[in-house]
Formats: C-alpha cells, sequence, structure tokens
C-alpha cells in the first residue's frame, strides 16, 4: 500500500502543529467558536449530539496493521472504547475531547493517518473498491489511479470551498462495490473500446452527478474514455465547471448533482469538454510517471504460487460462513474474507477496540497486513491463504467477530442516527437491531437470500436508504419518530433509486413491514431470483398490498 | 420550564445551567424563564460554554427532562449503549432515556 514521501509526511505533520496552536488558542479565549468552527471542521472535528466527533481518513478504505492498532489504541485512550466504521469507509470516534485532539492527531500522523478532508466544502476521501487488487473479476487495481486523485485533491487550493462537500470513487471491475454511480463524480477504470484511438489501453470512464441525500440522483456518464495521461486535467475541468457554477446561493441545491441536472447532462459535457481542451494548454498534468511511482506501492504481496483451493467445510458454522463471507481471490490458493461488524442485535459498524486491535494483529498475521473497510461498514481480509481460513475464523469467532450474514438482511447499513448525530431526526440503530433480531436465524437469512436493507435516521442519508434493496428513513413527525419504507434500490451496477411504499410507520411497525414485504418475495420469488429481482419483475403493489392491505 | 444546555469548551461535554454556573447533569437544570438570550450571552462571552441553546423541559418524577427526544438522548445518553448513559448499570436505558 502506499507509503507517504516526505512531502506527504511534512504536510500531515506541519497540519498536526497547526492545529495545536488553533486549539491552545481556542482554549485560551483567543479564537471565538464562530472563528474556530472552520479550523476544526477542516481536521474532521464535528461537534455531534454529545461531544466532539473525530471522523478520521482512510484513503480508499486500505489500511495496514500498524494504522488498524492505532485506531483501536485511539479508541482506548482518548475515546470510550470503540470505534465506529462508516458509509465513506472511514472511522469516526464519538467521545473526543477537544483538548487531546492535538494529540490524536500526531497519533495519526505517526502511522501515516489525518483527518484532513474528512468536512467541509472540499473533496472528501476517495473510497474505491473494498477487493481492490484482490477481486478475481476485477480490470485492474484501481487503488494508484485513487492515490494519484487524492494527492491532487489533497489541498487543493482552488477547491477547499466548493458550493458543497464533494465525493469521489475509483473502481475497476463491472461489479460495483463502491456505489461509483452515487458519487459526485464516479470513475471506472476501463480498456478503451475503440480500436481506432489506441483500442485496448486503460483508461478512465467518468460519470457525474451522482448522489444521495434529499435528492438522490445516478450520475449519467459524461465520457466514455480518458487517457491516463489527461486523468488529473479531466478530473479539473469537470471541478471548475461546478465550482464556477454550482448553486452556492442554496445549500440544498449546492451539489453538483442539481447542476448537472438543471443545466442538463449534454450542456454540463460541454462545458466541461470547454474547459477541458483550455486545461490541456495549461500543462497540469502530472506526469505519467508520478503514476508510475505510485503503482509498485500497490504491488501484489508475495502470494504463494501452487496452492490448494481445497477447504475442509465439516465444521457447519465455517461452512456457512465460507459460502456468505468469503469472495473469489484472484490468485490461486486464496481468498478475500470479509467480517461483518453486524452481529445480532448489535450496532452497526462499531467495533471495540479490542476487536480492532485483534483485527490488525490477524491481518498481520493472515492478510499480508492489509485491511479495508467497506462502504457497507465492515472489514475485509484482501488476502487470506485458504490453509490458513479456518483458523482465522476461529479467532475471529472466538471475538464475537464470525457472524456469517454478508449482504442478507442481518447486513444493515444503519447511520448513526439521533443516538449519537445531532442532524438526526430518527433512531437508525435501534430498527437496525430488532430487524437484525427478527431475521437473526440463519435458516431465515439464507431462505431470503441477498438482501441489501439500509437506513438512515435523516433526509442527509448517511445511511444509504435510497439504494437499499429495502430502504428505511427515520423523519421526526411531530417530535415522534416516524419511519418510511423504500424498495428497489440498488447500489450495484444495476443502479436504481428505492420508491417510497407508502405512510411511515413506528419502530416496531417498520420491523413488521420488512417482515411483509420479505414475505411478499418469498411467495412470488422464480428461480434464482434475489428480492430486488422479484421487485423489479412484479412492482410495488404486491408489496403494497401486503403491507397496507 | 425553559432550560438552558450547551457545551463545555475543553471536553465538549454536554453542560446545563443550573442558575449559578454549569453542570453535567441535567437534573441540576434551571428555568431561565424569558432570560436565556442574555444567559448565553454572558457565559459565551466569558467562554464558559459554546454552541449554547434554549430548549423545553419540564419537571418530571425522575428530574429535569428536555421537551425533546433528541435533546433526552443528548441529556441521558445513547439509547443503544445503556453503558454510556446516565444510569450505566440499567440495561433497558431505552425505557428512561425517552
Amino acid at each position: 500500500m502506499y507509503k507517504y514521501d516526505e512531502y506527504d509526511q511534512q504536510m500531515v505533520d506541519t497540519r498536526v502543529a497547526e492545529f495545536r496552536d488553533q486549539v491552545r488558542r481556542r482554549l485560551a479565549g483567543d479564537l471565538t467558536e464562530e472563528q474556530f468552527r472552520p479550523l476544526r471542521l477542516q481536521n474532521g472535528l464535528y461537534l455531534q449530539l454529545h461531544a466532539y466527533m473525530l471522523r478520521v481518513a482512510v484513503p480508499y478504505g486500505t489500511l495496514n496493521s500498524a494504522q488498524m492498532k492505532v485506531l483501536g489504541d485511539i479508541a482506548d485512550k482518548y475515546d470510550r472504547g470503540y470505534g465506529h466504521f462508516t458509509t465513506r469507509q472511514n472511522i469516526q470516534y464519538n467521545w473526543i475531547k477537544l483538548e487531546d485532539t492535538p494529540d490524536i492527531l500526531a497519533d495519526l500522523a505517526k502511522v501515516e493517518m489525518h483527518a484532513i478532508q474528512t468536512s467541509g466544502n472540499c473533496i472528501r476521501n476517495i473510497s474505491s473498491d473494498q477487493f481492490a487488487g484482490a477481486a478475481a473479476d476485477e480490470l485492474i487495481d484501481p487503488r494508484p489511479y485513487a492515490e494519484l486523485l487524492r494527492q491532487w485533491s489533497s489541498f487543493h487550493p482552488e477547491f477547499l470551498t466548493l458550493p458543497r462537500k464533494f465525493k469521489i470513487a475509483v473502481i475497476a471491475s463491472d461489479t460495483d462495490r463502491a456505489a461509483m454511480r452515487l458519487h459526485d463524480i464516479g470513475i471506472k477504470m476501463v480498456k478503451n473500446a475503440n480500436p481506432e484511438n489506441g483500442g485496448g489501453e486503460i483508461g478512465a470512464q467518468f460519470y457525474a452527478g451522482g448522489g444521495m441525500g434529499r435528492t438522490p440522483m445516478i450520475g449519467p456518464m459524461i465520457r466514455e474514455f480518458v487517457p491516463l495521461d489527461q486523468l488529473i486535467t479531466y478530473s479539473e475541468a469537470c471541478l471548475r465547471v461546478y465550482n464556477r457554477y454550482g448553486r452556492r446561493d442554496n445549500k440544498y441545491k449546492a451539489r453538483i448533482k442539481i447542476l448537472v441536472h438543471e443545466l442538463g447532462r449534454d450542456e454540463y459535457v460541454r462545458q466541461v469538454e470547454e474547459e477541458f481542451r483550455h486545461l490541456l494548454t495549461q500543462g497540469i498534468e502530472p506526469p505519467l510517471a508520478e503514476l508510475e511511482r505510485i503503482k509498485p506501492y500497490f504491488a501484489d504481496p508475495a502470494f504463494e504460487t501452487s496452492l490448494s483451493d481445497d477447504l475442509d467445510l465439516s465444521d457447519p458454522d465455517f461452512r456457512l460462513w465460507v459460502e456468505r463471507n468469503t469472495h473469489a481471490h484472484k490468485q490461486s490458493g486464496y481468498v478475500i474474507a470479509t467480517v461483518s461488524l453486524k452481529p445480532v442485535g448489535g450496532i452497526p459498524g462499531d467495533a471495540s477496540a479490542d476487536q480492532i486491535r485483534l483485527m490488525a494483529q490477524l491481518a498481520k498475521d493472515y492478510s499480508f497486513d492489509e485491511l479495508r473497510v467497506t462502504h457497507a461498514q465492515n472489514i475485509v481480509f484482501p488476502h487470506v491463504k485458504k490453509a490458513d481460513l479456518y483458523t482465522l475464523w476461529q479467532k475471529l469467532d472466538d471475538a464475537a467477530l464470525s457472524t456469517a450474514n454478508l449482504d442478507t438482511v442481518g447486513d444493515i447499513i444503519a447511520c448513526p442516527g439521533l443516538d449519537y448525530c445531532s442532524l438526526a431526526n430518527a433512531r437508525s440503530i435501534p430498527v437496525a437491531q430488532k430487524i437484525s433480531q427478527r431475521f437473526g436465524s440463519p435458516e431465515k437469512q439464507a431462505e431470503i437470500g441477498e438482501l441489501k436493507l439500509k437506513i438512515s435516521g435523516c433526509i442527509n442519508a448517511c445511511g444509504h436508504h435510497h439504494a437499499g434493496h429495502i430502504g428505511i428513513l427515520g423523519v421526526d413527525r411531530k417530535g415522534v419518530e416516524n419511519y418510511q419504507l423504500l424498495l428497489g434500490g440498488s447500489e450495484g451496477a444495476d443502479t436504481s433509486l428505492g420508491k417510497i411504499t407508502g405512510p411511515g410507520f413506528d419502530e416496531d411497525g417498520i420491523v413488521d413491514a420488512v417482515e411483509k414485504a420479505t414475505q411478499v418475495y418469498l411467495s412470488k420469488k422464480q428461480d434464482g431470483e434475489r428480492f430486488l429481482d422479484t421487485y423489479r419483475r412484479i412492482g410495488m403493489d404486491p408489496f403494497k398490498e401486503a403491507i397496507y392491505g | 420550564m425553559k432550560i438552558l444546555t450547551g457545551n463545555d469548551l475543553k471536553t465538549g461535554a454536554v453542560i446545563w445551567w443550573t442558575g449559578v454556573g454549569w453542570s453535567l447533569d441535567v437534573d441540576n437544570a434551571a428555568d431561565v424563564g424569558e432570560h436565556g438570550a442574555a444567559v448565553i450571552a454572558r457565559e459565551e462571552g466569558a467562554q464558559n460554554v459554546f454552541a449554547a441553546y434554549v430548549i423545553d423541559g419540564e419537571k418530571t418524577a425522575e428530574g429535569v427532562r428536555p421537551a425533546h427526544i433528541k435533546d433526552r438522548i443528548r441529556a441521558l445518553g445513547p439509547t443503544v449503549r445503556p453503558d454510556l448513559t446516565r444510569k450505566a448499570s440499567d440495561p433497558e436505558a431505552v425505557n428512561w432515556v425517552i
């Protein structure tokens, strides 16, 4: 994985020193909260419902063991013994003290981490496929390109005060595991299909104007192919047009999705192409040598060859976990293993300091020192030798980390909701807990199969409810929590937005409604259909009838 | 009753105006009546609190409680982590927080 050079380290260390001084001035009364607020937000420090909350960036979700261990240590030393992995592949701490923050950032800097640009109207942490560099189905590893974009976007002076926050995802396989088309810019690494234009070369396909929030949009493709030696220039053009014409007059219309929608895709593309042509004359593209410098950091680890693909699946619990929580690796003899942070009745995305440190050690012992955070709030060991898989599973099982429910109804994405978030209107976590308990049995989950359920506690959609096969949105009805049900969303290659079924429910009512929806699916499904497939085939009416009938 | 809350500068902890100072315990919150804005101006100016605001509250058998669910969770702790609420030993936090 990427290693900081002297410039990276110096930038992060300088920022820590700068923020330490800003905190000192704030505590001394030399800065008002109004003056200090933008400074702390630039360092990922929010004020949430109970205390300060610190959001730490995990670039494209990739961590090494030393970094993961420090994340666990911070949870113990400065927080209340746990952290929360987020839908942006980051981690948040909910009980941070301002006076401790400079020391936390210094601890992070020692392992090449920071909290810069995890808040504010700038380009946020770049997300990617959690299986990057390991997946059997990927064209190439997307992370060198994500890293190049990270370097371009970090402290980019022109894009630190955009009309609104800006999120970029980079993938390189047809199976979209990063909700790419629901980002401000989505980039898919592809081979050039045009033989007249260097057919077969690697480049980037661009999508723009996707997003969730109060106005969900699926980003349209804006350019089929951008050559690698124009990747940054084209990105700059996309951002420049947005920065110039984004709706700064209205916070709720300030995201790029509104600009693309209001201009129309074709007009936005015309303006981007015009800016692109201009920028090509300015020579802003870094030399390809920089990309070549970055690539070796993401080279394959030293995989053993000629390993057996055999697995002893005689332990039924292990067998279930293998079936549910592992994916094919590009290297024979290896497998990708995902740790579900969704135990039955648990809090989605939360892990204790001990669990975080254990996963760090297990990555060191069994996954070439690497882990990934997924946007579904789980943790991945990307490179596990099949011969080690049972031992790894046993160690996870001892730490209550062996829940076998990936991509099932129990693997729920949920935002922190009203239990932690000052923006939330309703609690998300208790609903997730009740649903995971209702559908807790492995038999039930197996019967229902793949079902992605996502819960947000407000319209900002941090819980991705628009993209759930079943989505739940918590709202405030005169001081009482109410939950709307959505069906038919997807964040995959078949991206779609869920539709609201009808009137909302109370906390118990929404759990019943989810169960009724699954009963409709089970009674109507045809061979091989997922919940989403059945919904798309039969439409909303049978579900509404069952839920409200 | 009108009660006044904000955050402690150093720690960010939720605090409540008692009439003479600030407390971590919502039960000590005083009725500020119509004087909330003046208290906020004075106390924020003195750096004793930040992000302060006035909310509706009521005196109940259990103590002073904010009227809105969001402020009750803020005052008493997350409903999903009883160990982090004001009654850490009570596993049924959800029953009294909201």
